[in-house]
């Protein structure tokens, strides 16, 4: 059952990436992200990370899609073709791609070589306790060990917001 | 039965369908999607690693990643505005004042 439930989130996944590739037109490629980043919000979900798959639909496809379309019916982006003879200019494409899959078929043969450490599957392990679970360990890590980057994300994300608005602000009154 | 590996796999050909995407494609915004794409990917990888690792950084990693992503956007879509603005066109061949 869960590995017919993976196998329907990853094609659904892999599909959307595609379209988000081939796409002629910006919008179609922003809501074909959109599914995809549901569809990776579910696989969040199935490995056990609920608040971070909350956190996906929210912030992800939720704020930063919005704030994407926004932009694109702003600016209205001419439409474009993909052109996979673009591929050609970049020869160390294909060796990046054969590396990325050696390194993980790589992985494959060394867990299959020591089965331990990994040999949990999903429905195996559970290691939420108690009423908060999975967050509540979550949360005591976020506030305890890494409190300092929490608070430095903080900065960042003023910071960000600081910039953009310098950024697009339009100089009416110059001169 | 679900193994490491395939989660893995996935991750991996999200980020290679990203990396395809920031190559071929010219228009800003599609290409900035397809950064988030392998983003998103990586994101996979974490998770996958802190379930199987049962080790709960991966997840605050995560979070992080999300945090500096949605940061990124900000300014990045901000600095799309502004290249609009200011050449008339998203086309990032024709941005090339800066180019040697």
């Amino acid at each position: 059952m869960t590995l017919i439930v993976f196998y329907g989130l990853a094609a659904t996944a892999v599909t959307a990436a595609i379209l988000v590739v081939l796409m002629s037109r910006v919008v179609y490629s922003a809501l074909a992200l959109i599914v995809c980043f549901g569809a990776t919000a579910g696989l969040f979900f199935q490995l056990g990370a609920q608040f971070i798959a909350a956190v996906q639909v929210i912030v992800y496809a939720g704020a930063i899609m919005v704030l994407f379309l926004f932009v694109i019916m702003l600016l209205d982006p001419a439409s474009e073709v993909f052109l996979p003879s673009r591929l050609k200019r970049v020869p160390g494409f294909a060796l990046a791609c054969a590396v990325l899959f050696t390194l993980v078929l790589l992985e494959a043969a060394d867990r299959w070589a020591a089965a331990q450490v990994f040999t949990d599957s999903i429905a195996g392990t559970e290691r939420s306790s108690g009423p908060g679970g999975e967050i509540e360990t979550l949360a005591h890590s976020l506030f305890r060990d890494y409190l300092l980057p929490f608070e430095v994300t903080s900065i960042l994300i003023l910071v960000a917001v600081l910039g953009a608005v310098v950024l697009t602000r339009q100089h009416h009154e110059t001169e | 039965m679900i193994s490491a590996t395939h989660y893995l796999t996935l991750a991996a050909i999200l980020f290679a369908i990203g990396t395809v995407g920031v190559i071929t494609r010219r228009n800003v915004i599609t290409m900035f999607m397809c950064v988030e794409l392998m983003l998103n990917a990586v994101n996979l990888t974490f998770i996958t690693f802190s379930r199987f690792l049962d080790q709960i950084d991966g997840q605050i990693f995560v979070l992080f990643v999300m945090t500096v992503a949605a940061a990124e956007a900000a300014v990045g879509l901000a600095l799309i505005v502004v290249l609009s603005r200011h050449t008339g066109t998203l086309d990032v061949d024709q941005a090339n004042t800066m180019k040697w």
